[in-house]
């Protein structure tokens, strides 16, 4: 019955979603909102792969804007300096960034626990450190990366780019409820519960760890490659371990074990810090740390996973009511 | 069916088996006994690979197993329970004994294709399913609770049927006893006795000796990383030694 219902209810958010979706940038009153629509589909799409590592796999990761920042760069600089077409250096960037998180992978997952969140925050330190130092610009970063297109359709309205990168944004959503929903998600929620017992029912899990991982790069590597392309502009700042941590944040609110929970959590972090925090400077953070400590205390499940429970028992109550009158 | 020779296993510079011999033979109950640290684990975690050997060799049948990673054990029918009832909390009973018929698609390349597999795989699963439902009727009535919230002796039963659920022909149980009540402790053994008359073989770490050594056919004694005494369980029953060290009796 319970079942039933959840069903349901999830075919009907999805569509409502989908159109509520393609509806914001034609909408007057909501259209001015169209670039932080962009910044909310970009930011899902890294929040899910760090929902699938930390919230499906249980393995922390405080780095993800690193594979953020080397999409970003490695698309910005083949694009701009070496002349190479956008879309490729996007494809290069992502195949580039996944055998990066590949190489780190294996060492960093011997890693557990607090040490592995200490380790890829020090990736990220450190990437960040590289990226102001030697990358192109310094700490100003670069300018005039050139717009995506295709043929001669060139993506340079936010209009235009808002349904490009939701439609990433999306693909990245349905691969990843697929993944969860099969043998492999299975396998991921084993070595969440036990390490032992999923190595002893035969699953490969330093394995699966760092394949998770991998996967969480290249989507982390897509977003940056479409911030470069569509802002046309990127500095380090965007990239910053901070940034890492804001993403851990949407993951949590999202509720870590769900993957369209990824979207709630990085609309809601994206709209406190684009919109509603702007007057805090750089003082948001602390908002943003009380808030994670809240859920973390309050609803270790999540805020989105909570309100969904919470809904799908007011609906059973709901169908009872009705059942007895 | 499973041969040991001169194994020996290091952690750093300490020694934490020196140069164990043991065999199992198709069929047996085998009982590894000792005090704590005295290698029991380690053994167990060498045999599955969790831990790699420093010398000698580990068989199975007439293959030879030693540099094998342990997930690939499972496919060659070897079944091993962690210490400490290692299930998955998060999901429910029977989404933990589906779990361990995981490496059933590692049988042919066909069933690691999404559906097709699944179709491959389904009466396999189901008819270990009802085998051990058969076995722990509890396991049935609660199929569908977090495994979480199971009693400690519900738990160890559903990490032994996780294990059956692999179709194995051997299962490696390490320490089934622990933190049972002695009831619980004996419908355990009682099971591992009813599941070696069905076929398989048993190699069995245990701290209770005593009991142990009621159900086994032969044991090994541990200690500091080595088998110091061998035997018949008869014979290690009646042993001074063992008696006086393990099973807790003055010698007269």
């Amino acid at each position: 019955m319970l079942a039933r219902l959840k069903g349901k209810w999830t075919y009907f958010v999805i569509a409502a979603l989908l159109l509520f979706l393609i509806l914001i940038p034609f909408n007057w009153s909501l259209g001015q909102y169209t670039v932080l629509m962009i910044f909310i589909g970009l930011f899902t799409m890294v929040t899910v792969g760090l929902c699938l590592l930390l919230g499906y796999t249980g393995q922390v990761s405080l780095g993800q804007a690193t594979f953020y920042g080397t999409g970003a760069y490695i698309s910005a600089v083949l694009s701009k300096i070496c002349g190479v077409n956008p879309w490729l250096a996007m494809l290069i960037a992502a195949v580039a960034t996944g055998a990066f998180a590949y190489v780190i992978g294996y060492p960093i997952f011997r890693l557990r626990g607090n040490y592995l969140a200490v380790a890829t925050l020090a990736l990220g330190v450190i990437v960040y450190i590289l990226l102001r130092q030697l990358g192109p610009g310094g700490p100003d970063g670069m300018a005039g990366i050139p717009y995506l297109s295709i043929g001669g359709f060139v993506f340079d309205t936010s209009f235009k780019r808002y349904f490009l990168v939701w439609f990433f944004c999306l693909a990245v959503l349905l691969i990843s409820q697929n993944i969860v929903r099969s043998r492999t998600g299975r396998a991921l929620r084993a070595i969440h519960g036990s390490e032992a017992a999923a190595e002893s029912i035969g699953i490969n899990v330093d394995q699966f760890k760092v394949k998770i991982f991998v996967l969480s790069a290249v989507y982390a590597s897509l977003a940056g490659s479409l911030l470069a392309h569509q802002m046309s502009h990127i500095s380090p700042g965007s990239f910053s371990p901070l940034v890492s941590i804001i993403i851990v944040v949407m993951a949590v609110i999202g509720g870590l074990a769900s993957v369209w929970g990824a979207i709630f959590g990085a609309a809601t972090v994206s709209i406190l810090k684009y919109e509603l925090l702007l007057g805090f400077g750089e003082w948001d953070i602390v908002i943003y740390g009380l808030i994670l400590m809240l859920v973390m205390i309050f609803m270790p499940e999540g805020l989105f996973v909570r309100l969904r429970e919470l809904y799908g028992r007011w609906r059973f109550r709901y169908a009872q009511r009705g059942a007895e009158t | 069916m499973l041969r040991v020779e001169n194994a020996s296993v290091a952690y750093g510079r300490i020694m934490g088996l020196r140069e164990v011999s043991l065999v199992v033979n198709d069929g047996e109950i085998v009982t590894i006994i000792g005090a704590n640290g005295a290698g029991k684990t380690s053994l167990l975690n060498a045999i599955s690979g969790v831990v790699p050997l420093k010398s000698g060799s580990i068989w199975l049948d007439d293959r030879q197993i030693s540099r094998l990673s342990s997930h690939k054990m499972v496919r060659l029918g070897v079944a091993y329970i962690p210490e400490g009832r290692q299930i998955f909390g998060a999901m429910s009973v029977k989404d933990n004994l589906t779990m361990g018929a995981y490496s059933e698609c590692a049988r042919n390349l066909l069933s690691t294709i999404g559906y097709i597999g699944w179709f491959l795989r389904r009466s396999t699963v189901q008819s270990n399913l009802e085998t051990v439902f058969g076995l722990f009727p509890i396991l049935r009535e609660r199929r569908n609770q977090r495994a979480g919230s199971l009693s400690g002796g519900e738990q160890q039963m559903l990490a032994i049927g996780r294990a059956l659920m692999s179709s194995p022909r051997m299962l490696l149980l390490d320490e089934p006893s622990l933190g049972l009540a002695p009831t619980l402790v004996k419908e355990i053994l009682k099971l591992i006795v009813r599941l070696r008359d069905e076929g398989l073989t048993i190699l069995l770490v245990e701290q209770d000796a005593t009991a142990a050594l009621k159900i086994a056919d032969r044991g090994y004694v541990m200690e500091r990383g080595r088998i110091s005494i061998e035997g018949t369980a008869k014979e290690l029953l009646g042993d001074d030694r063992v008696r006086q060290a393990y099973l807790g009796k003055s010698v007269a």
